[in-house]
């Protein structure tokens, strides 16, 4: 199978260092992968292609790197799933959101900051028992779909609000929070879901799911958010604007079957937060004037009633839990 | 084709242009839009109501289904988050029996049951897949020649792919694009299109949202676009609506990027006035790219 690569290069130590993409052409077996041909570039046309590999089996997590502008394992996958309709090349470049090393190779450093953030270590609670620590089997396999992390960054490198605010602890690391305020042998829950409350926490997500999307392990981090989010919001936190925008929209839905634009600012920020109102005023002073407000008298959709119903039955589900 | 129509609350609230649009432009595709079926439905969490309950929302989903199913009219819904979020919930629950067992008792009360039969589908992929595009081009008119616009997709109309049955569907991923080139105009392509516009934090982390909306603009205009185009209401309030703040943060000169909703665009191509689709009634006027067009408003 003909294959061109079109990688991304860049080299600090050149005398002007800035990216750059480099096309190689070559031969490979049908069934080869994108860090096949890599290290095929590496060892037969260029050797002074910088990238970053190990157990070439999707294990040791440090082949993320992006393909064609998406986050993936180059060792999960396959250069003929990946080659362009088009005939074009296959566009190989370096994780995005961290620091570039050379090339291929990313720097890791605020990844590990961000989970060390989150303290991932059991905080059990109470005298520390005889044997070990024993846990129900139900919740370690519901856990297990988190463990299954392998650290490899692809969420992160494609994560829509850390491109523009580092100051989120992203995907991976609040995945790794929930690994431990999910486990039942984890005392330290309100405290964690309390820092997690914080600006840079779960209510900075913009449920993108580019996490869910690019994550070779099936970790679905932003699912894990969503549901902290809960738990935060069950634990008593709820004076966030997140929180109670959450809370609001239900409200909306249940009060009126459908979703009552004009009140849920208001209700989010709170009546009283004038400095918040005035702040979204100017949009709805344009809104306004252009004729896009919403019908001041938000109708009801008619058979509410059975709505609210089930808004009272799955309630009580919950609550039975 | 006659459709159970789902307008969803965003074209009856902030995005009344679009429900104008999409009026417009059914005809003339000829699709019946019945919106009786869909009279009594609630609203689809929009993924909100789901992060407080997720089986709530699939509940309430599974009732419109149900509603639709008792119609015997295929689902059709025109905003990228109503399609998302139901298409999430149908997986859930056309794959586990018995939680669709457990959510239609939950229903029986109001004497409805969802059988699983429904595929809930927007106007833009029901062009592709059920209506044809032949047919989309034999209602063009006025072929948008010269207008150079940029598609923006919205998050839950891409993502999670597995959720919306790319496999199967392969045109789904480049639907947008398929059907600006249907009516004549010119793709700006731009790494922006599939990301996320930042509605959902905008009230969270305003200035992170507010740089999304920057960006994704700003670079669409540098790649050339006279305008964007979404099929998601949500993308557009924050795409248009929060622009010129947007541009304030970047303390830069006005983007000044109109946004169109997909039927509009549509229209345009089929000779709709377009006050007609309230094209007047954005807040990133739209006057100056329909007078260069020379389609006044
Ligand atoms: S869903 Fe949230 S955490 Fe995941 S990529 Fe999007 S913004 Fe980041
Ligand atoms: S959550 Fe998935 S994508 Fe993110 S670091 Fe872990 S394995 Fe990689
Ligand atoms: S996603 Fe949007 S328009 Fe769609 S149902 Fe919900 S809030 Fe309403
Ligand atoms: S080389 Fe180890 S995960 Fe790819």
């Amino acid at each position: 199978m003909e294959v061109t690569l079109s990688v991304s290069r860049y080299d600090p130590d050149s005398e002007r260092p800035e990216t750059y993409y480099q096309e190689y052409g070559f031969d490979i077996d049908e069934n080869a992968t994108v860090l096949d041909g890599l290290i095929k570039v590496r060892e037969e046309i260029d050797g002074s292609l910088a990238l970053r590999c190990s157990c070439r089996s999707a294990i040791c997590g440090s082949c993320a790197m992006r393909v064609n502008g998406q986050a993936m394992l180059a060792c999960n996958t396959r250069l003929a799933d990946v080659q362009p309709s088009n005939g074009g090349p296959v566009v190989v470049e370096p994780a995005g959101n961290m620091g570039l090393v050379k090339d291929l190779v990313v720097e890791f450093d605020l990844f590990w900051d961000k989970i060390r953030a989150v303290k991932p270590w059991l905080q059990p609670e109470g005298p520390e028992p005889e044997a070990e620590y024993l846990a129900p089997s139900e919740d370690m396999l519901h856990l297990s779909g988190v463990m299954s992390c392998i650290m490899c960054g692809a969420c992160v490198s494609d994560c829509t609000v850390l491109e523009v605010d580092d100051n989120f602890l992203g995907p991976a690391a609040l995945a790794k929070a929930y690994r431990f305020v999910a486990d039942p042998r984890d005392g330290a829950d309100n405290e964690r879901l309390g820092e997690l409350n914080e600006y840079g926490g779960v209510w900075d997500c913009t449920r993108c799911m580019q996490c869910v999307e690019v994550c070779p392990k099936d970790v679905a981090p932003m699912d894990r958010i969503m549901a902290m989010r809960d738990q935060a919001m069950e634990a008593g936190y709820t004076n966030t604007y997140g929180a109670r925008h959450a809370m609001a929209f239900a409200d909306s839905i249940e009060h009126s079957g459908t979703l009552d634009e004009l009140r849920l600012p208001i209700k989010t920020f709170g009546i009283f937060n004038i400095k918040e109102m005035i702040k979204l005023a100017p949009v709805g002073i344009k809104a306004q004037l252009a004729g896009k407000r919403p019908p001041i008298f938000h109708k009801k959709t008619p058979g509410v009633e059975n709505v609210r119903r089930l808004f009272e039955k799955t309630e009580k589900v919950e609550n039975d839990k | 084709m006659k459709y159970a129509f789902y307008p969803g609350c965003v074209s009856r609230g902030a995005a009344p242009e679009l429900y104008a649009s999409t009026m417009e432009v059914a005809g003339r595709l000829g699709l019946e839009l019945d919106y009786e079926p869909m009279k009594t439905a609630s609203c689809t969490g929009s993924g909100v109501l789901q992060e407080k309950n997720q089986r709530l929302g699939d509940t309430l989903n599974a009732r419109t289904f149900a509603l639709a199913e008792r119609s015997g009219l295929p689902l059709l819904v025109i905003c990228s988050t109503c399609q998302g979020v139901m298409s999430q919930a149908n997986k859930r629950l056309t794959s586990d029996p018995d939680y669709l067992a457990s959510v239609n008792e939950d229903l029986a009360e109001e004497g409805l049951e969802y059988k699983g039969t429904i595929e809930p589908k927007h106007l833009m992929w029901a062009i592709i897949e059920d209506i044809g595009i032949d047919k989309l081009k034999a209602a063009v008119t006025r072929p948008l020649t010269g207008f150079k616009v940029a598609p923006f997709y919205g998050c839950y109309i891409v993502r999670p792919s597995s959720a919306l049955d790319f496999d199967d569907n392969p045109e789904r991923k480049d639907s947008l694009e398929r059907v600006i080139e249907a009516v004549g105009a010119e793709v700006v392509d731009f790494d922006g299109k599939t990301a996320c516009c930042g509605f959902p934090i905008l009230t969270i982390n305003q200035t992170a949202s507010l740089t999304m909306v920057a960006n994704h603009t700003g670079e669409a205009k540098h790649k050339g676009a006279m305008a964007m185009v979404t099929p998601c209401p949500l993308c557009h309030l924050n795409l248009d609506g929060y622009q010129p703040q947007a541009s304030k943060l970047r303390r830069q000169e006005p983007i000044d990027l109109p946004i169109i909703h997909f039927p509009q665009m549509l229209g345009l191509a089929m000779g709709i006035d377009p006050q007609a689709m309230r094209l007047n009634k954005h807040i990133v006027s739209t006057t100056k790219l329909l007078s260069t067009m020379a389609l006044t408003p």
